[in-house]
């Protein structure tokens, strides 16, 4: 049976539709694996997983994050303010996903609405990281990388609004894609930023990860702003990098970077060069501000998206012995944590009359520069390339009183997000964290054009092949 | 003191008759049971997304061409945010900045904007005085919540309140000929709110307006308008100044009293919905909406008086009612060689009055005495061979039984009689029988003819002609 969880998804996948394995073997192996979650990873278990769907992904389990509306099954985005919360309707990612065959594992763990970088911000306790359990697993989709990181679910799907797939997948060890803004419908995706938020595969390597986008793309007539990717997603199958430009941001490239980030970030540097990729600097100038623009932007967004959360007609209520405004008050004061309160305050104030146009209308102003800066470069390269988080996994607690430090996880993330353009975290090396201790994963960026998801996927498959970090077990530092 | 001249704009909302929900596919509804027409979407679920309704964007840009607006190449959706009840995303989907309609003009008044937006849920408040304060508790209904509206802003161009309701009718029934909504003012799918402010007559400077609301008929309007305008001229005259504010209309008697804004703070936090895309219109959607147009009731006015010679009057009174002048128009086209203006008589004055003592539940357009019949009604009445007065014995049989006139002419015995003689001696006889009216007619009282003229008729039994009935008299008398 361990055998049936080292496969990959692409290889069970092809043992099932050639008869080989049981979909409902194959899918009961993961369920006892999920079983074991001591990582707080999962929300919720699927307890039974019968079924008979075909497909490309027929009797592949999934890890669905809480942040995706599953009818009947409890959804919370991980707030108490949505606990018990049944939804009457699925996602349409999620549907999709059953359309191609996939079964839903579990739902997962997660920081509340999507707002952190260390799943601390979850209402049902933190998750841990599969590599050191006083570490996070990253954010806001850690329970979906821990539990695949961990060994809990062979693949998983996300949410990515700055970072939030692509940083938990470095963390944990594993890929994570977010797509093009548009690529895969919003629709039942709980809204946190609504002009950020992208549905993305977490996976054990690049071409499950090709195979869960190929089955959740596609234009979606619940969804004005999905559109798809044209032509869909093939297994990725490039052996070399030769004729590819790769661009590293001067910017970027040099700002508060662990020392074993920035060494494992250089040596992936140098193994493009050897699979016949060109690396050199580009300018990204501002990239920089992405911070303070998507701390605007998002907060102002979710604002607005997190108002509806009231007690009136779902999800939790309180103080209703009062008034309309007392109900209001004393539900969202307790159904709430202090993250999603602070971006609600941040982001109120940010729309508000007088300030419009200081905040969100300068925030806008930089998001178009960071995606023009995106556009010279692409006219130039291919790909941009970043660490993909400044650090490897921190520690439980480290980072909670200090939001601003927080945030700075986000930093390699959220340009690509404002800029709506593709981009893939896989692992490329460990590196001891600051202080020392057990050496833990890094994750490589890698920024495309939008919609070139299949040269993204292309690249980054080539590269995986050069680095082989997927074939080095959990946990195995072996130096 | 100089006079004070009233400024008055309007904005008035149409409630659109699409099958569906602005951005959900419920059917909107009037009269059904409550939230029977609800889901997901407008109910504000947690995942949801809008999807604009197609149907009534065209029935936007029907409005847009009828009232010659410009139409935005791009307009924008916004995000108006507000607590209350009736309101469940906590933000209300409109058009703020960029609406689909500009600059345009309706009867002589400038429009400024129309911008399509959805509806609010329907409160009930239970107890107290029927608003929400100082009522015991309130009941929301959301069949109505999410209906599309086309809002329409004047300029303040209206200059009395008779001017601003009159107005108000006009746009009813172009708005009505557009087939795009009930516009049905007792049941709110056409809502008229009005700013009123007054100035020193020949200043060109505006004075503070106050905002009227729930006039929920022509009357209530020009009512409401008519109180304000008093009390502000009073309130000035007095040495008062007028203080921006929003007043709540009794229909019961008559009175303004201010009403309580829905959020203590005035701070919408505008900002652009990201979960729609522009609205862009295609040069198809923008030439079927013009072709689409049927006469308006200002062409139609102008064409009645310009070219069929009709008085002011009866062409406005028609060009109000399409269905009477659709009927008028049948008439006049049947080829009987009367004048226009005879037959628009026959119309608005004998077949109206005729239609209502029969059954004033039914209009002239589906009467029993069909265009055709009238046409030869009026054609045999013209040529003589029934008097005026037969005519509408004719036309009482005609609107009751319908049939052809000259048949019941027959049935009835009403021709006119044609032989001199024959009226000559009757007429003789009434002279010999009313002395004193002879010889108060030869002192020369011509009023009292009528004496005489009702004896013949009564004689008759109609069937002589006035005229010729007159002119026999006066030649017997030596007149």
């Amino acid at each position: 049976m361990g055998e049936l969880l080292e496969l990959s998804v692409a290889e069970a996948a092809e043992r099932i539709a050639a008869g080989e394995l049981s979909r409902d073997e194959y899918f009961e192996a993961w369920q006892d694996a999920a079983a074991g979650d001591e990582l707080n990873a999962y929300l919720w278990r699927a307890e039974d997983g019968s079924g008979d769907d075909d497909g490309p992904l027929a009797g592949i389990p999934v890890a669905v994050k809480d942040l995706f509306c599953t009818e009947g099954v409890e959804t919370t985005a991980g707030s108490r303010i949505l606990e018990g919360h049944r939804p009457l309707y699925t996602a349409t990612a999620v549907r999709r996903l059953g359309g191609a065959g996939a079964r839903m594992l579990g739902k997962t763990n997660m920081d509340e609405f999507a707002m952190g970088s260390s799943n601390e911000n979850s209402a049902y306790g933190p998750v841990r990281n599969p590599w050191d359990r006083e570490r996070v697993p990253g954010g806001s989709s850690g329970g979906s990388a821990a539990a695949v990181g961990g060994g809990l679910a062979p693949c998983a799907i996300g949410t990515d609004t700055g970072g939030s797939i692509r940083q938990p997948a470095a963390l944990c060890g594993i890929v994570g894609l977010k797509p093009t803004y548009g690529a895969i419908s919003r629709y039942g995706m709980i809204a946190f930023a609504s002009s950020l938020d992208q549905c993305g595969p977490l996976a054990r390597n690049v071409t499950d990860a090709a195979l869960l986008l190929d089955a959740l793309q596609g234009r979606d007539p619940c969804d004005s702003t999905s559109v798809g990717i044209k032509g869909g997603i093939e297994a990725p199958s490039r052996e070399d990098l030769k004729g590819l430009r790769f661009a590293a941001p001067v910017e970027l490239a040099h700002d508060a970077i662990e020392p074993g980030v920035r060494a494992v970030f250089e040596a992936t540097l140098a193994r493009i060069e050897e699979l016949g990729g060109e690396v050199a600097e580009a300018p990204l100038p501002h990239a920089e501000h992405g911070i303070s623009a998507y701390y605007v932007i998002a907060p102002a967004e979710a604002s607005s998206n997190l108002a509806r959360y009231d007690g009136v007609r779902y999800g939790m209520r309180s103080g209703d012995g009062g008034d309309l405004i007392e109900m209001y008050e004393t539900t969202r004061a307790e159904g709430f944590g202090e993250e999603v309160k602070r971006r609600i305050m941040l982001g109120t104030y940010a729309l508000s009359s007088g300030y419009y146009e200081a905040y969100y209308g300068r925030a806008q102003k930089v998001r178009t520069k960071i995606a023009e800066d995106f556009a010279a470069a692409f006219a130039e390269f291919d790909f941009v390339v970043t660490p993909t988080s400044p650090s490897v996994a921190f520690r439980l607690g480290e980072k909670t009183d200090d939001p601003l430090a927080m945030y700075m996880n986000d930093f390699f993330t959220v340009p690509m997000s404002l800029a709506g353009i593709p981009a893939i975290s896989i692992p490329a090396g460990l590196a001891e964290p600051d202080g020392g201790g057990p050496r833990l994963p890094v994750g490589f960026q890698i920024a495309a054009p939008a919609f070139a998801e299949q040269r993204l996927l292309e690249a980054a498959y080539a590269l995986e092949q050069g680095i082989g970090f997927y074939s080095k077990s959990k946990g195995g530092d072996d130096g | 003191m100089a006079e004070l001249e009233a400024v008055i704009g309007l904005e008035i909302h149409v409630q659109l008759s699409t099958k569906t929900k602005m951005f959900c596919g419920c059917s909107p509804s009037f009269g059904d049971e409550p939230n029977v027409h609800t889901c997901p979407v407008c109910l504000a679920h947690p995942g949801v997304l809008p999807v604009p309704n197609e149907e009534a964007i065209g029935y936007a840009l029907k409005i847009a061409a009828a009232l010659e607006c410009e139409v935005a190449p791009r307009s924008i959706f916004h995000r108006k945010n507000y607590f209350y009840p009736d309101n469940p995303k906590a933000y209300q989907i409109s058009q703020y900045d960029v609406p689909i309609a500009g600059a345009g003009r309706l009867g002589g008044v400038r429009i400024h904007r129309a911008h399509l937006e959805e509806d609010a849920a329907k409160m009930i408040h239970l107890g107290g005085s029927g608003r929400i304060h100082g009522s015991g508790a309130s009941m929301v209904d959301f069949n109505r919540g999410g209906t599309p509206l086309v809002e329409i802003v004047t300029e303040p161009d209206l200059r009395s309140a008779a001017e601003a309701a009159a107005w108000a009718r006009l746009l009813r029934t172009t708005v009505r000929q557009l087939d795009v909504s009930d516009v049905n003012m007792e049941e709110g799918s056409l809502r008229v709110d009005a700013n009123v402010s007054v100035r020193p007559a020949g200043s060109e400077a505006l004075g503070t307006k106050t905002e009227l609301k729930n006039m929920n008929s022509f009357r209530f309007l020009e009512r409401g308008i008519e109180a304000e305008l008093a009390r502000q001229r009073e309130l000035i005259g007095a040495g008062g100044t007028v203080v921006q504010e929003t007043l709540h209309f009794h229909p019961e008697d008559g009175s303004l009293t201010p009403l309580r804004s829905k959020e203590e703070a005035h701070d919408y936090r505008y900002f652009p919905e990201p979960d729609l895309v522009p609205l862009a219109p295609t040069e198809a959607m923008l030439r079927e909406a013009r072709e689409s147009l049927p006469e308006l009731p200002e062409a139609r006015m102008l064409r009645y008086r310009e070219e069929m010679g009709l008085p002011e009057d009866v062409s406005a009174q028609l060009a109000a009612d399409p269905e009477t002048a659709d009927y008028f128009e049948r008439v006049a086209q049947a080829g009987i060689g009367v004048e226009f203006r005879v037959v628009a008589n026959w119309v608005t004055g004998e077949l109206t009055a005729a239609q209502r003592q029969e059954d004033p539940n039914v209009g002239v357009s589906d009467s029993k005495a069909t265009p055709e019949a009238l046409a030869a009604l009026v054609a045999m009445v013209h040529e003589k061979k029934i008097s005026h007065g037969s005519g509408k014995t004719v036309l009482a049989t005609l609107v009751a039984e319908g049939g052809d006139p000259a048949a019941i002419v027959e049935r009835e015995g009403l021709a006119q009689i044609s032989d001199s003689g024959e009226l000559e001696s009757i007429v003789a006889a009434a002279v010999d029988s009313n002395p004193e009216a002879a010889e108060q007619v030869r002192a020369g009282n011509g009023k009292a003819i009528g004496a005489i003229v009702g004896a013949v008729m009564k004689e008759t039994k109609g069937r002589a002609d006035g005229g010729e009935v007159n002119h026999l008299i006066r030649e017997q008398l030596g007149l």
